[in-house]
């Protein structure tokens, strides 16, 4: 391809990365105990090495307790303790450097890549995992596979890919007060639809991504899988390499890398398949009323009425949900008592996020009839707000503040399950039907969203919040 | 994988929009360590909840967005454990669409209402080398990658064809590829 054809940054790490036509060589494969053990069992039958142990990155957060529990066999529940151990021995037998139980770099997957500087732009990442997503958001094309995929990569550091189309999603206008970029990406899977991105990679854009810090970057980017595509991206900027230096994975001669990564932007004049603009100031506080991350309005807003669906199908999901979620048309969601809320996930645990409930939690209390839990998204997370101190706020107030793990966003086991119809708000990314435990609701929120619900002990509007109303109870 | 050619016989509707692999096989059926037996787990609360009566024949018609959510192939197994072959639907999660072709499922999509009828028909035909499916008397085409054909016509090992055919190439890209200063996972 000449160097004058204008080209997105898609066109540009898919070109760096083709073997052949149709291969798209792997910069860095991370795994975990959940979806990795079929593939290890496949290499050992067909008698295969790992090609490339030094791009492959292990860790141990779906099934793990979050109770401290110091090593994979010291795990109470047998089929979570033989998949953690699992995971330890295939590491040990192949080669791969693995963050286990115990270790101070183990963390959610998606919160030690970007943490640890193994993350950067121009790579291909993938994981057998939808939110490696996540990645994008430093500029590189990260997508989730499947575990034949992960076979794959394990055995030829390369997969069979049908390149995506491109798709740019371009903010106008500014944040509001109190708006949050999980409200962002909510908002414009609401705009576009669960299947909006679907066969696309998504570049997010625009005054307002630019002047974002990475944390929210990279929930914007995790969340592009809710919306149905593979990969979220956001162009490596001064924010970027800022975020990236003196990490343990940053190259040697970071200044000569960056030089590399600014010509990553996509070029000027260069055109994407689909394009979408969505108004960033219009957007409110969001929440999820029903068991899709489309079905989602304004904090301020009503229940819609499934019956307003332009489809039969519409129709009858929106009813379907409704059920579900125990909600009628016309409800206001800062009405429903809440039983549970969790603050954690590969989408909103970094320590941005924590800071930001933290400060909505300091000095207030988590209201009676509501279990709240804090869960870090690393071990390096948990200790960097124990340093300063925001682990005292969230216990003074009531909160449980746990180790770093999925908990109750993949809800694996029991003791992280809801009982049916229990209603949670969440900063998780998906409110599918049992998601959070069989019949569980759940509403999916920013991290201050989520903090105001625990103190209030139902969904309430941050932006009153902020301006001091909402201590006095708005039923 | 099983060789996917011609798939003949009856038809199980399950006509909802945007069914997640969580729906699938729930999160908590997850945890096993093995790649065979999920068939039992398929939409094993929807089932427990006598929500959905899952009739045992070679193709399911699904509703659009059939797999989105999680990247769990286990879904994917136990669809296939379950004995269907080929989903037909108007459009499919991606990364489940592409976890299925690795297992010899055949994900087809046609418009809305060629799946009504199909549905309507109750037994169907699809033939895989000439990408059509019959029901009726009614005839629709379908797309699928050269590739993705291919290897599943003859029921073929993606590593072992890579491996083959790409072996010298893949050496040759990491001999350029490594001067890059990417980060060395062993060495953190």
């Amino acid at each position: 391809m000449p160097r004058t054809t204008p080209r997105t940054m898609l066109g540009k790490i898919w070109d760096a990365h083709e073997v052949a036509p149709g291969l798209l060589y792997i910069d860095l494969h991370l795994i975990h105990e959940l979806s990795s053990p079929q593939a290890f069992d496949a290499l050992r039958e067909a008698g295969r090495a790992i090609r490339r142990p030094d791009r492959t990155l292990a860790t141990a957060d779906h099934s793990v307790p979050t109770d401290g529990t110091a090593a994979g066999s010291l795990i109470g529940r047998p089929l979570a303790r033989r998949q953690v151990v699992t995971l330890e021995q295939n590491c040990e037998e192949f080669g791969v450097p693995l963050y286990s139980l115990g270790h101070e770099r183990r963390g959610i997957v998606h919160v030690i890549g970007p943490e640890l500087g193994v993350t950067q732009p121009g790579m291909t990442i993938v994981c057998g995992d939808s939110h490696t997503a996540t990645h994008g958001a430093f500029g590189a094309l990260g997508f989730g596979i499947g575990t034949s995929q992960a076979e794959h990569v394990f055995a030829t550091q390369c997969l069979p890919m049908l390149k995506p189309k491109s798709m740019r999603v371009v903010y106008s206008g500014e944040l509001g007060h109190g708006v949050s970029p999980k409200d962002l990406i909510l908002a414009t899977i609401g705009q576009v639809g669960t299947a909006g991105f679907t066969g696309h990679a998504v570049e997010f854009a625009g005054p307002v991504i630019e002047g974002m810090g990475m944390a929210g970057r990279m929930t914007i980017c995790n969340m592009t899988v809710e919306g149905g595509g593979r990969s979220g991206m956001v162009a490596p900027d001064e924010t970027t390499f800022a975020w990236l230096r003196g990490r343990p994975g940053a190259p040697a001669d970071f200044d000569a890398a960056v030089e590399v990564w600014r010509e990553l932007r996509t070029d000027e004049g260069a055109t994407f398949d689909r394009e979408v603009h969505v108004d960033a100031s219009r957007v409110s506080p969001m929440v999820t009323w029903g068991t899709s991350p489309g079905m989602v309005i304004g904090i301020a807003d009503r229940v819609p009425d499934p019956d307003a669906s332009d489809s039969e199908s519409g129709r009858a999901a929106g009813r379907r949900a409704l059920e579900y979620m125990g909600l009628r048309p016309g409800n206001s969601l800062t009405e429903l008592p809440l039983d549970h809320v969790f603050i954690g996930s590969c989408t909103n645990a970094r320590i941005e996020d924590l800071r930001e409930a933290a400060a909505i939690v300091a000095g207030r209390r988590v209201a009676a009839g509501v279990r709240a839990t804090v869960v870090p998204g690393s071990q390096q997370v948990k200790a960097d707000a124990e340093n300063e101190g925001l682990d005292r706020i969230f216990l003074d107030a009531g909160f449980e503040w746990h180790h770093s793990g999925c908990s109750m966003c993949g809800a694996l086991m029991e003791e992280v399950q809801l009982a049916p119809r229990q209603r949670c708000a969440s900063t998780s990314n998906r409110n599918f039907e049992g998601r959070q435990g069989h019949q569980a609701r759940t509403h999916l929120v920013s991290p201050a969203m989520a903090a105001a619900a625990a103190i209030a002990g139902h969904l309430v509007d941050i932006r009153d919040w902020s301006q001091g109303h909402a201590t006095a109870d708005p039923r | 994988m099983r060789p996917l050619t011609l798939v003949e016989g009856g038809v199980t509707s399950l006509d909802r929009d945007d069914v997640d692999t969580d729906q699938i096989v729930p999160a908590r059926f997850l945890q096993r360590v093995e790649r065979t037996g999920y068939g039992k787990y398929l939409f094993h609360d929807w089932r427990g909840d006598g929500d959905v009566d899952l009739r045992p024949n070679p193709v399911l018609v699904a509703g659009a967005n059939f797999g989105c959510g999680s990247s769990r192939e286990h879904a994917a197994w136990a669809i296939e454990d379950f004995g269907f072959r080929v989903i037909i639907a108007p459009s499919f999660g991606d990364i489940f669409a592409g976890n299925a072709l690795k297992v010899g499922l055949l994900p087809i999509r046609l418009e809305r209402d060629a799946c009504r009828a199909v549905v309507d028909a109750g037994t169907v035909r699809v033939d895989l080398p000439e990408q059509t499916v019959l029901a009726s008397g009614r005839q629709w085409t379908f797309d699928i990658d050269p590739d993705s054909k291919h290897r599943l016509l003859n029921g073929l090992d993606d590593v072992a064809i890579t491996l083959r055919e790409h072996s010298d190439a893949i050496t040759a890209f990491e001999a350029r590829h490594d001067l890059l200063p990417l980060p060395d996972t062993t060495a953190l």
